[in-house]
């Protein structure tokens, strides 16, 4: 007989690879905290952490725990959150479109996003009105994608694509007509820079309202995914198999929406994590969505944490972490396809 | 005993104008044991019939009862769990292993939120044996060869638990060897008491495995009964335009079997 539990990939057993998986997370996610300007050790971060619950006597500054509760803490709840969010989307998109190498933006996400950032910076300039603009025209975008592609009633999901494609071409023309017409001095540094990404406003304030959004899209695409293996099989199949496909490809469009849309208002735009950390999880495990989603899940909170964390501490300024995760992405994703050439 | 499948009148087109359709007036039925076979030639409609007879298409005309129920007011999941579809279908873009393609089967039978438990991997694993694929249970299917992939997807349908099978050209594009592997399976299932439903463009296979056949020509079935009625000279010549001749072979082969005349070569 053949072991159930086994899958392509490294063959390590499912439950231990997500237990190492998750002590990983909470190693970056200490390392991530401990460093910046005031460098925290990590026994203090514990005892910091635990003094609220427990009776620790206070050897720290206000201002370090100021430091870690309102400025750290928020902005490593967000890495994981965007980080996390994005992989999962991804992958469900590509399980989706038949495609491993689609990625979340593919209905216009980001585009939309992008352009009602432009707007916001433009005439409100506070980054309320930037973060529930770009929210709302990338589901904007979404909903335009979704409403052009139902005009043709054949191949919906090839339809999808063609739509996302115009959608995504026409609000990124519109971001460039605004970046064209803007002051050349504040405002369009400032799309400039948003465009490139960055967790640098995350409050906890943000994470009140764009963390359950994330975390609610995650859960739902956990709790579906291994309908999205039957998706994979290709339309006719999956009815063919009981499927209610319409219903279930909304679900996760619904989802994956909310995620990105969610995800792109807090941190601007970050490319490559729904591409390329989907990739790494399937060396890991398999295409199995059914062991892939949790891996994928952990693995990108680990990876935009610490991406995050290189660029605060890495230079002087910031570095846009858009910029970093196309740096780091596409040699990952180079080299996963030359030692992945068997199949995806 | 009572038909699994009754089609009455069915009629499908693309193009929403009824007057000019894919088939028309399409009456035959299927029963326990049943190894119905469809003949046609490329693009007479075989693949949207069976589509529309698995609920996989919509926008047919005409009844269509699955024991009893008219299948056009039950859901998906419901039709799935009485009819197992194998598709003429390529290998999917990701290397799912044939284990995860098979236990797919069981999606019918679980709700939205869960996925496969032990007893589906048991059926999942009965269903492999059946089509004789267990020893590939591990493979990743973008390595199988043709063949393989067939009784992959004859496994996928078998774990559905159908009383009926419908399989679109299942034995096309195969070697010799192969062809006469899937219709082995194919009998086997037959003779266990599934009714079978098969679109083949081999007319000696339905002196080899099927009970029925029917010729689907010019959006009718032009011919149905049992095959030595079907299978033809007559029929097969307005069938595929070519002179055939159907002959019986002795040698201990005892079936007939079919032969263009090729007289004007």
């Amino acid at each position: 007989m053949h072991g159930h539990e086994k899958g392509t990939g490294i063959g390590l057993e499912q439950g231990r690879l997500l237990f190492l998986l998750a002590i990983l997370l909470i190693v970056v996610a200490t390392v991530s905290l401990m460093l910046g300007q005031m460098k925290v050790p990590p026994g203090q971060i514990v005892r910091i952490f635990a003094a609220p619950f427990f009776p620790i006597k206070r050897t720290w500054s206000p201002t370090l725990e100021s430091v870690l509760f309102e400025v750290r803490l928020p902005r490593l709840l967000a890495g994981m959150l965007v980080g996390a969010g994005l992989s999962v989307s991804g992958a469900a998109f590509q399980g989706l479109f038949r495609n491993p190498l689609v990625s979340d933006h593919i209905l216009g996400v980001s585009a939309g996003a992008g352009l009602g950032a432009a707007l916001a910076i433009l005439f409100f300039g506070n980054i309320g009105a930037i973060q529930g603009l770009s929210f709302a025209f990338g589901l904007l975008a979404v909903l335009m994608t979704y409403g052009l592609s139902r005009v043709y009633r054949t191949t919906p999901v090839l339809m999808l694509v063609l739509a996302g494609i115009i959608v995504a071409a026409f609000f990124s023309a519109g971001t460039s007509l605004l970046k064209y017409i803007a002051d050349p001095v504040n405002n369009m540094p400032s799309i400039v820079f948003w465009l490139l990404g960055s967790l640098n406003n995350a409050s906890n304030k943000d994470m009140a309202v764009a963390g359950p959004m994330i975390a609610v899209g995650v859960t739902v695409l956990l709790l579906i995914r291994w309908r999205i293996n039957l998706l994979a099989m290709g339309e006719e199949d999956a009815r063919a198999l009981g499927v209610d496909t319409g219903r279930i490809r909304t679900t996760i469009i619904i989802c994956a929406t909310l995620i990105s849309a969610a995800a792109v208002s807090i941190s601007g735009i970050v490319g490559w994590i729904g591409l390329v950390i989907p990739h790494i999880g399937r060396i890991l495990v398999g295409p199995d969505n059914k062991r892939l989603l949790p891996v994928v899940t952990l693995i990108g909170a680990s990876y935009l944490v610490a991406v995050d964390t290189v660029a605060r501490v890495a230079m002087e300024t910031e570095i846009p972490i858009g910029i970093l995760t196309a740096l780091v992405g596409a040699p990952i994703f180079a080299y996963l396809l030359r030692k992945n050439r068997s199949g995806w | 005993m009572a038909p699994l499948v009754t089609v009455r009148d069915l009629a499908f087109t693309y193009t929403g104008n009824m007057a000019d359709p894919i088939f028309r007036d399409v009456t035959f039925s299927v029963g326990p044991g049943d190894i119905f076979f469809l003949l046609g030639r490329n693009g007479s409609g075989k693949s949207t019939l069976l589509r529309c007879v698995s609920n996989v298409l919509q926008g047919w005309q005409g009844t269509i009862l699955l024991a009893g129920s008219d299948i056009s007011r039950m859901r998906p999941s419901e039709v799935a769990k009485e009819i197992g579809y194998v598709p003429q279908n390529e290998v999917p873009g990701f290397p799912f292993l044939v284990k995860d393609i098979v236990i797919m089967g069981r999606a019918p039978h679980l709700s939205v939120f869960s996925s496969p438990a032990r007893r589906d991997r048991e059926i999942a694993d009965r269903a492999m044996e059946t089509a004789g694929i267990i020893s590939l249970a591990d493979r990743p299917c973008t390595t199988l060869s043709g063949g393989e992939w067939q009784l992959t997807l004859i496994a996928r349908a078998l774990a559905q638990e159908p009383r009926v099978m419908v399989l679109d050209e299942p034995t096309s594009h195969l070697d010799m060897g192969n062809q006469v592997k899937i219709l082995r399976v194919v009998k086997a299932l037959g003779q266990s008491g599934l009714g079978i439903i098969m679109a083949s463009h081999f007319p000696d296979h339905a002196f080899i495995a099927a009970t029925e056949a029917a010729i689907l020509n010019h959006g009718h079935v032009a011919c149905k009964g049992p095959p030595d009625k079907v299978v033809t000279d007559g029929e097969l010549r307005l069938t595929y335009g070519v002179d055939v001749k159907v002959l019986y072979v002795g040698e201990g082969i005892d079936r007939k079997a079919c032969f263009p005349t090729l007289a004007d070569f």
